[in-house]
């Protein structure tokens, strides 16, 4: 398991219940479910992703955040997970609002283009950064808005929305981040994990 | 009209059942069938419910009809629904006609049959016939429970009405409640029967005759509802029948006639008028959503299933919307549900052909559920 779920089930840790956005194939969910006895449900778009999970066992529903998530009832999740998926809504705004909602607390995970490589991408090379997290062309990328792991800090105090831990991952390397080191973690995290509410 | 039902599974159940239009029934019989073998711990039983054309015999060959079991793309040994590994048991509906209490049975009262004096029954009426057979089996919680069309309504209903009967359940291609759409095609086809002069008031079997133009045009109506533009446009397009010209008669010049035709005569051979009136009252009946005075979600709310709900993409008469619907109420009580939608040109038949996308989720969400209650147990 990657990394980033690593930490994301530590914040978790047992006898939860946790809705997980954008599940994908279900490793994080399966995890969760499996060696923590969490509660898990899970949302995805794609078909094929969703029959995977459900092999597994998993409870997912094949559905489109921005507009199924009206239907769970407020606080009805302990943590409601978002996964490097905020920036692939066409309203992220609105997504977060309902994970505010709908989990008492919210694990939302970015890729930081603030990272060091993206803005010597753009800055030498003069064309949109590619990189292994951000593997596709600007005309077929599904990210509609990227952001900084800073741009997401100040996104929250201008909301309102408080967060409880931030975190931040470089080539598997967990680390905390904290405004005195703001500036140096915007430039070298590839990956920003927050816990807000 | 069909032929003498005999030598079939019945069970006589003595108990009285109070049924929704408010007669008492009691010593009536409900006819079944079982597939593959009940092990010791009883854990490994699947309920499936038939929809409106349907019956107890869900795979092998019919005994009645000479076909293929309605489901036998999916239940079988080594199929998704694994007869070596799961005992799976299909009771007739109350009302139908392959055994159970229904129009073509005697009345005890009269010594005549029932016909259109048979009460009219529901949704939760025929589930709650079904309860006594696995009380009888000694079943005391199912592994699954599954079916769809009017099959899905009855897992709804049973999973509302006995929330911790079955560890899971798989409503398919159903709805909670029967649209506006789907009464005035039920209508359409209660009409047919009606308008066929030989079904006197649902007393034809005085006369010997039975109403079979009225059911067959029921049927053609129903059929075409079953499939969808696409399917009916690939498979038939403007193609001719026989001669390859065109006739200038009302004979079956295409192939789609001579197919609906066809599926009309085929049916009416296994099939009672009066029990096609029944049943499809009852799905018009059916509104889970009123039953819990509009709020759907209190249907679920004890519920203890794992759902599996599974719509189709191209099914039209119910759409993925309103097994959508169905999905919502069950998140909205906190219930435990996965959802998937299966791409099919095939329309709402897609449950009862070879989708392959169906047969792998089926068979691999049972798998899944087995094993997890097989862990439970070990811990």
């Amino acid at each position: 398991m990657k990394k980033e779920f690593e930490v994301i089930s530590q914040i978790i840790q047992n006898n939860k219940r946790v809705l997980d956005i954008g599940c994908g194939d279900g490793t994080l969910m399966e995890y969760l479910k499996f060696n923590q006895q969490n509660d898990v449900r899970g949302l995805e778009p794609q078909k094929d992703l969703v029959q995977k999970c459900i092999a597994k066992g998993l409870s997912v529903i094949e559905g489109d955040a921005e507009k199924e998530l009206v239907q769970f009832p407020d606080k009805s999740f302990d943590y409601a997970i978002l996964s490097q998926t905020l920036q692939a809504f066409l309203f992220p705004e609105k997504v977060l609002k309902q994970l505010l909602r709908i989990g008492k607390q919210t694990i939302v995970s970015i890729p930081n283009f603030g990272y060091w490589k993206i803005r010597l991408h753009l800055l030498f090379k003069g064309t949109m950064p590619l990189t292994k997290n951000l593997p596709n062309e600007w005309y077929n990328t599904p990210n509609l808005h990227m952001c900084t792991i800073q741009d997401f800090v100040n996104f929250c105090k201008e909301k309102n929305i408080k967060i409880d831990r931030s975190l931040c991952l470089t080539n598997e390397r967990i680390s905390e981040i904290t405004s005195g080191n703001m500036l140096y973690k915007n430039i070298f995290s590839q990956l920003g994990i927050f816990l807000i509410k | 009209m069909n032929k003498e039902v005999k030598n079939i599974k019945k069970l006589i159940v003595n108990q009285s059942l109070e049924l929704d239009c408010g007669k008492i029934i009691k010593n009536f019989p409900i006819a079944y069938e079982t597939y593959g073998t009940l092990n010791k711990s009883k854990s490994n039983a699947i309920l499936a419910f038939h929809a409106l054309s349907g019956d107890q015999f869900v795979t092998n060959i019919n005994p009645i009809t000479k076909q293929e079991g309605w489901w036998a793309t999916a239940v079988g040994p080594g199929k998704a629904i694994d007869t070596n590994k799961y005992f799976v048991i299909c009771i007739n509906v109350l009302g139908g006609c392959m055994g159970s209490f229904g129009p073509k049975e005697i009345n005890p009262d009269t010594n005549e049959l029932f016909g259109t004096t048979f009460p009219v029954i529901t949704i939760r009426d025929m589930v709650k016939a079904q309860i006594y057979l696995l009380e009888y089996l000694g079943i005391d919680k199912l592994l699954s429970i599954t079916g769809g069309s009017m099959g899905g309504m009855q897992v709804l209903q049973f999973a509302s009405l006995y929330p911790n009967k079955a560890h899971s359940a798989i409503p398919i291609a159903c709805s909670a409640s029967h649209s506006a759409q789907n009464i005035a095609l039920n209508e359409l086809g209660r009409q047919a029967i009606m308008a066929d002069p030989t079904w006197n008031n649902g007393n034809y079997f005085k006369t010997n005759l039975s109403p079979d133009k009225g059911l067959a045009v029921a049927r053609m109506a129903a059929h075409i509802t079953y499939l969808s533009k696409k399917s009916l446009q690939e498979k038939f397009g403007r193609k001719l029948q026989d001669t390859g010209s065109l006739k200038f008669s009302f004979d079956a010049d295409f192939q789609i006639e001579s197919y609906l035709r066809h599926q009309g005569t085929k049916f009416v051979d296994r099939f009672d008028a009066n029990s096609y009136l029944y049943i499809t009252r009852a799905m018009d009946y059916f509104d889970l959503e009123k039953q819990f005075n509009g709020n759907l979600s209190s249907a679920f709310k004890n519920t203890k299933s794992k759902f599996c709900v599974i719509s189709f993409s191209s099914d039209w008469l119910y759409p993925t919307i309103e097994n959508k619907e169905i999905v919502m109420a069950l998140n909205a009580c906190g219930a435990n549900v996965g959802f998937v939608e299966i791409n099919s040109d095939k329309g709402h038949d897609s449950f009862l052909l070879n989708v392959p996308k169906l047969l792998k989720t089926l068979s691999e969400f049972l798998n899944s559920t087995y094993k997890e209650i097989n862990n439970e147990k070990r811990i």
